[in-house]
């Protein structure tokens, strides 16, 4: 039995390594603030969404797939967070049940019986909500779900587990059959359904059914009895483990329901933050990778309105047929938080959920990466130049064709000239190996250059500063400007002019 | 039941026929030996060498792992006569094809678990308990026999020894008295593990009966609950004493057993009594030697997986024409390979006169190493092994004479000075024509005018009596001692003094080393810029 609600027909993988990337992403991206939307503080939720947030999905019906079923949520969240809660529910009990210090057959029995009829219960409760709810939800995804449950957890199944819970008592003893294995010793010991009884009564209680032999151990004889009954466990063994893995296997189903189904909880509390707040949200377009296509209206940047009161502004962009995507202007433009506002537009997108913007649209990434200027070296090993040089090459082994990279003000470390020419080589390398590459830089000689060329597949984007020198934090294409602003940002907060020579 | 003879035979004792009842009995001796050639017990300790030249670690090396065969006396006596070291290399050369070494592998493997079914029989208690492992011990047996016959057949060898051998096996195994031990084992043996039998255990009683068909009870939980699998889970089973020794419970289930079962178990009282003897000397004896040359070459196996190159020296007793490309000293192969660091191979060529190895150059430059690497190359080369390096050509010497430093007594210089003389005079009336001797930094406790004094009389002892010498010396004026004199100088990476190069080359002993180095590293020697140019 499989939940599916991720994917249409396999397991959604917990285990699964993050990429490479994950912890620059999670750093440049402001993640954790999206993910602490998502999980309301739930540590389990908050793993959840992480993973499924890193793991993109490369097809554009798989994303569509999971549309439907967060439409779904949206639609009946009460619904779904009760299924979720009686998984998690179930899931808390089992840890409950004592597990104890010393394990023999006949304790890993007991234990399994008593979960067993544990978990009874709680399949009955799915199929109950399955009977009841099933027309409401429309998604492929809950319509398996939910016809699953009905089929699989029939009564006469219900039945049949009941008869195993009788029959595990042994009121008739325990049967196992063994071989004679190295040294003559019993080995392959293994628990017997007796045959059915033939013979009479009398024959039966005599033991005469068919021949054997009978060894009676006498009572004070400790050592001996425990022998025998070491016997018995061996048989009892299998039984006992193939009921513990039964029940882990249940085990094993309920938490994927309640990891599947903690994906669009998640979701859900998402969207009411920004819903409440008056935030469009929209279900985006996406498109097979390699169309080279990215546009949309009002995109903003989702983590920033986690933080802040007021509704954030947000950006139209028409970037479809474009590789490399150059952005300069004036500092604290807003440059930052479009590019922030792309790259979770991206991964969003790519997971199976809405987006923060009126309408968006793009071709699949194979896999979203940020180089940004980092404000120290951690690592406190190399200078600064060297960092940033060996993380562009940890970014250059992992990226493929058709990867999306977001730089903000790269190689910043070193000169203007320098660090133009280093990212000047990497940035036309990549866009020419089919790297999408969005540069966010103050460097006049890098941006220029390549406003020079007049390229097909350029956009180039300036944050705009109106004529009192107040930034509308919102961007509009045009070319580099030979100056940035920093003499604007220096005036606001030091609130005089920049001393002259004689000041 | 007394327990029957499998060890291996013991090294006194003499050539044996193989125990097959063909007409014409095979003979084999050993596969070690030429002849009937045993080391005398004399020679079985470790020779006084052994520690100066780092031989001791080779051969706990080599011999680890195998205690049982006893193999050291084996390491610890040269070969005296080329022919005796032509028929090692043959066997060698056999054994490095997989076909023939996979197979002696197994029997090998097979023969060690037969032991093991022996050695537990004997500890066993319950009577149908040590005669089933005396069972398994000779179907073990028998299957060793036949397989190691069988692939001695198929691996077509070529030495001497190996050919010998496989006759004598295959006589054996197509020995009546063989077949029908092995049929009669594998038929007793399948009898037994057929037996199936069930208990019904309830509070202090268990009837035992024949197994009557009753159905898997497990196989049918796990499937009820099959369609809930997702991944693996835990395994839940509790893992039972896989002790072989039963207690009186088991022991009598097991009597109860072999009521139902009368026949089986009447035979295997019968084919234990009957088959006491059941293993052949010949067949042991070989089981031991042949380890000899597979744990030298799992020693070398590492070694060689790096690149590092061993060939068959061609030995004489004649010619003192030593030459070999690409030598390392074997003990320091080992710990730089498993550290993975870089080991580098050095030339020797003797020709000639040429009977004086002087070495001098920088500390830590690999003198010491050098000179161990000549002693092993000779040693090695008087028990039949393959040598490290390539295209050798190796002295048979009649003994191998060292004197290294001694590290205690360092507070009694006069005293050491003393030792030392005596210790070089004994060694010298030992010395002969037919000597490798190694002299590692003799004098050093002296001024240099005394070492060298002292040194030059030495040197001239050794040059009288045209011995093969290296001698590891700080004097420079001993690389031109004498015409017979080769003169061999360490090297240093200049940059980096503490790096050994462990490089030791041919030119005279004129104080270039430290240049040399530095031109070493860039590529600039002159035999290195001319194959640069040349390439």
């Amino acid at each position: 039995m499989k939940s599916f609600l991720l994917h249409r027909d396999e397991d959604f993988d917990i285990e699964r390594e993050l990429p490479p990337n994950a912890a620059a992403l999670s750093q440049d991206l402001e993640l954790d603030t999206l993910l602490n939307a998502m999980s309301g503080g739930d540590e389990f939720l908050f793993g959840v969404a992480r993973t499924v947030l890193f793991s993109s999905l490369a097809a554009p019906e798989d994303i569509l797939y999971r549309q439907d079923v967060l439409s779904d949520c949206i639609r009946q969240p009460e619904i779904v967070t009760q299924v979720y809660s009686i998984a998690a529910e179930a899931i808390r009990a089992e840890k409950q049940v004592y597990r104890g210090i010393f394990s023999s057959p006949g304790y890993v029995l007991h234990r399994a019986i008593e979960v067993l009829q544990l978990y009874v219960g709680v399949l009955r409760q799915l199929r109950g909500i399955a009977d009841e709810h099933a027309a409401e939800f429309a998604s492929a995804g809950f319509t398996r779900f939910f016809d699953m449950l009905r089929g699989e957890l029939d009564d006469t199944y219900f039945a049949v587990i009941e008869e195993h819970l009788r029959q595990l008592r042994f009121r008739d003893g325990v049967l196992v059959s063994a071989r004679l294995g190295r040294g003559n010793i019993g080995a392959d010991y293994v628990l017997r359904k007796p045959n059915p009884i033939r013979q009479s009564l009398v024959s039966r209680l005599s033991g005469r059914g068919r021949p054997g032999y009978v060894l009676t151990i006498a009572d004070r004889d400790e050592s001996g009895l425990r022998t025998l009954s070491d016997l018995g466990d061996r048989g009892v063994n299998l039984v006992a483990n193939a009921l513990g893995q039964s029940t882990d296997h249940i085990l094993s189903f309920l938490t994927m329901v309640r990891r599947e189904l903690g994906f669009y909880v998640g979701c859900l509390h998402l969207h009411d933050q920004l819903t409440q707040k008056g935030e469009p949200v929209c279900f985006p377009v996406p498109l097979a990778a390699g169309k080279q296509a990215l546009s949309a209206d009002g995109l903003y940047d989702t983590c920033l309105t986690l933080r802040v009161e007021q509704r954030v502004v947000g950006n139209d962009l028409n970037a479809d047929g474009k590789t490399l995507v150059l952005i300069t202007g004036a500092n604290q433009g807003g440059k930052s938080t479009f590019l922030r506002s792309i790259g979770l537009a991206q991964l969003m997108m790519q997971c199976g959920m809405f987006v923060s913007a009126e309408s968006y649209s793009a071709n699949i990434c194979a896999g979203v990466f940020t180089h940004y200027k980092r404000e120290e070296d951690a690592t406190m090993t190399s200078g600064k130049l060297d960092e940033e040089l060996g993380r562009m090459s940890g970014i250059v082994a992992a990226i493929s064709p058709n990867g999306l990279l977001l730089c903000n003000e790269s190689f910043a470390a070193t000169n203007e000239r320098e660090g133009s020419e280093i990212a000047r080589h990497i940035t036309r390398a990549l866009v020419d190996s089919g790297v999408k590459v969005f540069f966010v830089t103050h460097f006049f000689d890098l941006a220029d250059g390549f406003y020079r060329e007049d390229l097909e597949n350029a956009l180039f984007l300036r944050a705009e500063r109106q004529d009192d020198g107040r930034r509308t934090f919102r961007l509009a294409e045009g070319g580099p400007l030979p100056t940035s602003h920093a003499q604007d940002v220096y005036q606001r907060i030091f609130g005089e002019s920049q001393p002259g020579w004689g000041g | 039941m007394t327990e029957p003879s499998a060890g291996p035979a013991a090294l006194s004792s003499a050539t044996r026929r193989c125990t097959g009842n063909a007409t014409e009995p095979v003979t084999f001796g050993s596969i070690l030996f030429l002849g009937d050639v045993r080391p005398t017990p004399g020679q079985l300790d470790e020779p006084q060498f052994f520690r100066d030249l780092n031989i001791d670690q080779i051969v706990d090396s080599v011999v680890a792992g195998r205690e049982f065969y006893d193999l050291r006396p084996f390491f610890h006596a040269p070969l005296t006569d080329v022919d005796a070291i032509h028929y090692r290399h043959e066997v060698l050369r056999d054994l490095e094809r997989p076909a023939l070494r996979d197979g002696i592998d197994e029997f090998a493997e097979k023969m060690r678990h037969m032991r093991d079914c022996l050695t537990m029989a004997a500890k066993l208690r319950y009577r149908y308990q040590k005669e089933r492992l005396f069972l398994d011990a000779v179907m073990t047996y028998g299957a060793a026999v036949s397989s190691l016959a069988r692939d001695l057949r198929l691996g077509s060898p070529s030495s001497r020894g190996l050919l010998a051998f496989r006759e004598c096996v295959a006589a054996y195994a197509d020995s009546g008295g063989f077949a029908d031990l092995y049929a009669e084992a594998s038929q007793l043996d399948k009898n037994l593990s057929g037996i199936k039998y069930c208990l019904n255990i309830k509070g202090n009683r268990v009837r035992v009966s024949k197994y009557a068909d009753e159905l898997d009870y497990s196989n049918e939980v796990r499937e009820t609950f099959e369609k809930f699998r997702q991944g693996d889970v835990k395994d839940y089973r509790t893992r039972f004493s896989t002790l072989l020794e039963m207690d009186h419970v088991e022991a009598g289930i097991l009597q109860l057993v072999a009521r139902l079962y009368p026949q089986v178990f009447q035979a295997l009282d019968a084919f234990c009594e009957r088959y006491q003897r059941y293993a052949d000397d010949v067949v042991n004896r070989f089981d031991r030697e042949v380890q000899f040359y597979l744990a030298y070459l799992d020693y070398l196996a590492p070694l060689r997986k790096t690149g590092l190159s061993f060939c068959y020296p061609d030995v004489s007793a004649d010619t003192k024409e030593v030459y070999v490309a690409d030598t390392f000293d074997l003990a320091l192969a080992r710990k730089l390979v498993s550290d993975h660091a870089p080991l580098v191979g050095n030339d020797v060529r003797l020709q000639g006169a040429e009977r004086l190895l002087v070495i001098t150059g920088p500390n830590q430059g690999g003198k010491t190493t050098f000179a161990r690497t000549f002693g092993q190359l000779h040693y090695l080369a008087s028990i039949g092994c393959l040598v490290p390096g390539r295209d050798a050509r190796v002295f048979l010497a009649r003994d191998l004479l060292t004197h290294f430093e001694r590290e205690e007594d360092l507070s009694n210089l006069s005293g050491k000075l003393q030792d030392d003389l005596q210790r070089i005079h004994r060694l010298l009336q030992r010395a002969t024509g037919s000597s490798v001797i190694i002299l590692n930094e003799i004098f050093t406790s002296t001024t240099p005018a005394d070492g060298l004094y002292l040194s030059m009389k030495i040197l001239k002892q050794v040059a009288a009596l045209e011995s093969l010498c290296v001698c590891v010396t700080f004097l420079d004026e001993l690389a031109s001692f004498s015409p017979t004199t080769v003169s061999m100088v360490s090297m240093v990476v200049t940059e980096n003094p503490a790096q050994r190069t462990f490089k030791v080359i041919r030119r005279p002993a004129d104080g270039f080393a430290y240049a040399a180095a530095i031109a070493d590293k860039y590529g600039l020697t002159y035999d290195r810029v001319k194959a640069r140019v040349s390439a």
